[in-house]
């Protein structure tokens, strides 16, 4: 056995006992799987994401004397979910852009939280742009490479139409514009972005150039998204780490999946 | 007159809610004619295609000359109540249940004497309408009415159960945000409902009608998603003792058939919503409704589907959607058949291409939905089974009567043309 | 065609005889089948004349309750070996028609003696499972209104007799306080205590305007005779009844929008041409009385009086047993009970006690010639089978 591997050996044995001590918490970021919950919502001739059901096979009755199931169905977008570079039309082509092929390490790492919850409570459309990522920068230093990095709105705290936000215009909630995109992937080469809205992009992000940035940088560049997350607000804005594997689904451009932080106890927000 | 009905009181919790019994449903096949006119509320009568006799009762040959050829034919239903009887004792349960009970000999114009059940408003010796109507075993039976309106005649009591009046009776619309809600609400209100239950699903997302439901009287709306058996699991546990009136309004409709469609996606939806639906909420309401057909004066009364004519026959533009509605028709006589037991009528409204943004590139004439909410209700007030609504639909079971591969052939020549 | 009878010259019943009237009394209820009571009427019957079994070649039966069997299925069940077989369905018709069948065949040879039955049981579901089922007009098209049965339908032809002809409730009361007196002197009637014009007017409504006493009580029990020639009576030494003339007809008047008649209209002058009588020659009446308002139909139908005026007739006349025109005088079904098809022959079977100078504490004085009427199966709207016979004999010593 090498130095290293004893090394790791003790880190894991450690870890194991931080958590159950619980020097390290384990906060959820996920909704619960709710058929009534929001899906994104495209013009209706489009085809749509599938609302999560589920249908009772047997509950110990006649269909099932002892055991009790269901059978559930969704889209792969449905709740809080994982997007694969595959989702979006500027990633089909990269090489292990599906859930299925992603390598495993990716689903673990870093995270950095900006907090976006003031600007939010005032207006749907904030934005975030490039001058908040270099404030926040400016406080918490520059953004690791290869770390996830969450845009904390609180929207998570809406629910119904509120949360939704639908008017006639279309959708209206919190989002990065291109520039933002630009400067997370191309400069600080992030690994992800997440959001607690029902997407990585901004309600109106139809209307930015190129439209849906978020999606179209992120998943061009083999990066992935993580939305419709909840709790952003306890997590420090640096020093959690995330587990987030979505379930292996033969070429899947994403699923529904339990996202969870690590977080140090005494970093602990809130 | 007719003493008019009053709201009923509330329920005595500590009565057994009454089982429903039915008159006798044993017919011959020829009698079942009767059945078939009274779904769409027609007089109709046997009648030799070689001599112009009319029979009846219902029969195999003619009575005069022996052919076999005996059409239904729609005649005048006029006549004088030539005698009549006040049944007090019955061997039937559910006329022991109901007596006294008026029934009596009507003689046509046209001829036949029939025995009949007699309206409250009508005399013996007086010229009156027969009426051809489904009983609470799904038979037909003829009713005597006065010749002209009388005050509150439809609540007359043998009346009333030989219909499905809203009249005080409590109605569940199963989508808020299908076209016709709106209309279906306030016909019902203007129908003396007592209560309408409106289902609204994904309350998350606006709809046009909202504001404008919310403000009809007696409208209470409720979250319900038909295709979500939790969501229907928990409204029936709500209101399921308290539905009378079932409409299951709700309607997923895209067009294409199939290989204009690149998956089966828009498909499930189509069956999600116009077959499961129907089947969610018929297992789910369904028994509760099925106890309660007997349960006094706003007992459990009909199961309403609103449904498109191409259950009938395929029209491919909307080929998908089609098939969808016509495996909902079939579902919906299975329920027929289910809910035949406690009395409660299934009526299916068809209806041609809707006034709504899926039709919206064809031409018209298209139904309104207010013409759709109105024959809802005289359909429940007639106590009718099919209904077709607006011209199309009547013309497309006429030509499906008339032969059914005919019109399939019409209908491929027909597709798209308007779409 | 007319279809009417009288075209031709019939050919009579010379030498052909009814005799061993037999009645099993009747119960309300039975557990007993209708076999059962076939049996011990035919046991009766044959007993009285002295007959076994296997010397009975001809055999009719009358029943509802026999089901799954008929008359074939009791020529093995009853250990009969007949050469001449007959089921007859036509309900309180089914006496008559029996008797005018049987009397063909001995008198043609194809019979030597033929034993005419019917029986019904009446177990406590019995009758509305036969309502239920009775007819395929009457399922489709009379049952399902109120489902009273007979009573309903016989309640329209009462309500629109009276109005037609302005008959009152006492007028049919007198029909039935008249059989309760004679049926006061059956031993076996069902009814034992005496009805008053009161009670039957107090009576409870049944199906307006028939009350309770308008209506049969549905009993069980089997009635019987036997047809021969009548020298075989003559060597056994058994009282006869001969038959003077029979008329059966079925679906009469069709186009009567409500029945206010019967098919005896179409037929009557035949009946009393062949049997070279008339009205005022009948000693005793025997009808089929389902109903009072039936009675009054076959009184006036059978010539005692016009039509429409039954009414004054049953208020001018008599109708006990020492009355002017002695009716119905075992009881009748009124007040003896409703033996299902049985119903069909008590009038017969009494008649042939009655000429045969048999019928003991009901015996008419004068009871020479008696007509007898059936009236049968409310098939829709209205009895469908008519029939009627007038039969001779001694009458008491």
């Amino acid at each position: 056995m090498t130095t290293a591997v004893l090394n790791a050996s003790s880190m894991l044995t450690e870890f194991a006992a931080a958590i159950a001590t619980g020097e390290i918490e384990v906060v959820d970021l996920t909704h619960t799987l709710d058929p009534d919950f929001p899906v994104i919502i495209l013009p209706p001739e489009f085809g749509q994401c599938a609302r999560f059901r589920m249908e009772e096979i047997s509950a110990y009755d006649h269909r099932g004397p002892g055991w009790k199931w269901y059978n559930f169905t969704c889209c792969e977008h449905t709740g809080t979910h994982f997007d694969a570079p595959i989702h979006w039309v500027s990633g089909r082509d990269l090489p292990n852009n599906a859930v299925d092929t992603i390598p495993p390490e990716h689903f673990v790492g870093p995270v950095c939280v900006i907090d976006c919850s003031e600007g939010s409570k005032t207006d749907d459309d904030f934005e975030l742009t490039p001058d908040i990522i270099l404030a926040w920068e400016r406080q918490h230093g520059q953004i690791p490479e290869d770390s996830w990095v969450f845009m904390r709105t609180d929207w998570s705290k809406r629910s119904g139409a509120e949360y939704l936000n639908m008017r006639k215009d279309g959708q209206h909630s919190p989002g990065p514009t291109p520039e933002a995109m630009r400067l997370l992937v191309d400069d600080r080469n992030i690994r992800g972005f997440g959001t607690e809205t029902v997407g990585t992009d901004a309600g109106q992000a139809m209307h930015y150039s190129p439209p849906m940035p978020a999606h179209y940088y992120l998943h061009g560049a083999g990066r992935y998204g993580l939305q419709c997350m909840r709790n952003l607000d306890l997590l420090p804005p640096t020093g959690a780490i995330l587990f987030s594997a979505p379930l292996k689904i033969k070429q899947g451009t994403g699923s529904p999946l339990r996202v969870l932080a690590l977080v140090p106890k005494e970093a602990a927000n809130g | 007159m007719t003493t008019p009905v009053v709201p009923p009181p509330k329920k005595d919790p500590q009565k057994r809610t009454r089982v429903p019994t039915r008159p006798s449903h044993f017919r011959s096949r020829a009698a079942l004619g009767l059945a078939a006119a009274a779904a769409e509320g027609r007089f109709m009568l046997q009648r030799c295609s070689e001599c112009g006799t009319l029979q009846y009762p219902p029969r195999d040959a003619c009575a005069s000359c022996l052919s076999a050829d005996l059409p239904w034919m729609d005649v005048s239903p006029k006549g004088k109540l030539i005698a009549g009887t006040v049944v007090r004792t019955s061997t039937n349960v559910y006329f022991r249940e109901r007596t006294p009970w008026r029934v009596g000999t009507v003689q046509l114009e046209e001829g036949p004497s029939i025995i009949c059940h007699v309206h409250g408003d009508v005399q013996t010796g007086e010229d009156v309408v027969l009426i051809n109507r489904l009983d609470k075993s799904g038979q037909a039976v003829f009713l005597a009415i006065p010749q002209g309106r009388t005050a509150n005649m439809e609540d007359d009591p043998q009346m009333r159960e030989l219909t499905c009046d809203p009249k005080f009776r409590r109605v569940l619309i199963t989508d808020a945000r299908a076209p016709n809600a709106l209309a279906l609400a306030k016909a019902f209100a203007q129908a003396q409902a007592s209560i309408i239950f409106i289902g609204e699903s994904e309350s998350w997302r606006s709809y046009p009608a909202h504001e404008e439901l919310r403000a009809v009287p007696k409208v209470e709306i409720l979250p319900l998603d038909v295709t979500d058996t939790g969501s229907v699991l928990e409204l029936c546990g709500e209101i399921g003792g308290k539905t009378d009136i079932l409409v299951n309004n709700a309607r997923y409709v895209r067009p294409g058939g199939i290989m204009n469609r690149g998956d089966v996606i828009f498909a499930k939806d189509e069956m999600e919503v116009n077959f499961f639906g129907l089947m969610r909420l018929a297992q789910i309401f369904g028994p509760a409704m099925r106890g309660r057909g007997a349960d006094g004066q706003n007992s459990a009364t009909a199961w309403v589907n609103v449904l498109s004519v191409y259950a009938w026959s395929n029209m491919p533009d909307y080929g998908s959607f089609s098939a969808s509605n016509a495996a909902a028709l079939s579902l919906s006589q299975c329920l027929r058949a289910e809910l035949s037991a406690g009395g409660v009528r299934v009526m299916n409204v068809f209806s041609g291409p809707t006034e709504d943004e899926w039709h919206q590139p064809l031409p018209p004439p298209k139904v309104a939905p207010e013409a759709i909410a109105r024959s809802v209700i005289s359909g429940l007030k007639d106590g009718l089974e099919e209904v077709f609504v607006g011209d199309v639909a009547k013309d497309l079971i006429e030509r499906w009567r008339a032969g059914p591969k005919i019109l399939e052939r019409e209908m491929i020549e027909n597709a798209g043309q308007d779409a | 065609m007319t279809g009417k009878a009288g075209k031709r010259r019939r050919q009579g019943y010379e030498g052909i005889v009814a005799v061993a009237p037999a009645s099993v009394p009747y119960q309300r209820y039975s557990i007993e089948t209708a076999h059962w009571w076939i049996a011990r009427a035919l046991r009766a019957s044959l007993q009285q004349a002295g007959i076994a079994p296997r010397d009975v070649d001809g055999f009719s039966v009358a029943s509802f309750t026999l089901f799954p069997d008929t008359a074939v299925g009791l020529t093995q069940h009853l250990g009969l070996t007949p050469r001449w077989l007959d089921h007859i369905p036509m309900g309180g018709a089914s006496g008559v028609a029996a008797l005018r069948r049987a009397a063909r065949a001995v008198q043609a040879g194809d019979a030597d003696v033929v034993a005419c039955v019917s029986g019904d049981t009446n177990h406590v579901d019995s009758f509305r499972r036969m309502l239920s089922s009775f007819s395929r007009f009457a399922q489709d098209a009379s049952y399902p209104y109120g489902s009273g049965g007979p009573n309903a339908c016989f309640a329209l032809l009462t309500d629109y007799y009276m109005r037609e002809f302005g008959a009152t409730r006492e007028d049919f009361g007198r029909i039935c306080v008249a059989q309760r007196a004679n049926a006061l002197r059956n031993p076996h009637a069902v009814m034992k205590t005496p009805l008053t014009m009161q009670q039957y007017i107090e009576a409870r409504p049944i199906s307006d305007p028939i009350h309770l006493f308008d209506c049969v009580m549905p009993v069980a029990g089997a009635e019987a005779f036997l047809v021969m020639r009548e020298e075989d009576a003559r060597a056994a030494g058994l009282p006869a009844a001969h038959i003077l003339s029979t008329i059966e007809r079925h679906n009469a008047f069709p186009d009567d929008p409500i029945q206010i008649r019967g098919g005896w209209e179409m037929d009557i002058d035949e009946l009393y041409a062949m049997a070279g009588t008339e009205v005022k020659d009948i000693d005793l009446l025997q009808t089929y009385d389902d109903y009072p308002v039936i009675v009054m139909m076959q009184i006036e139908d059978l010539g005692f009086c016009g039509k429409g005026e039954g009414p004054a007739f049953v208020r001018a006349h008599d109708l006990t047993i020492d009355g002017d025109l002695p009716h119905n005088t075992s009881g009748g079904q009124l007040s003896a009970g409703q033996a299902g098809a049985a119903g069909g022959f008590i009038g017969l079977v009494e008649a042939i006690r009655q000429v045969t100078g048999q019928a003991g504490p009901t015996q008419v004085s004068k009871a020479r010639q008696a007509l007898v009427s059936g009236f049968g199966m409310i098939n829709y709207d209205r009895g469908v089978c008519s029939s009627a016979a007038i039969i001779a004999g001694e009458g008491p010593a």
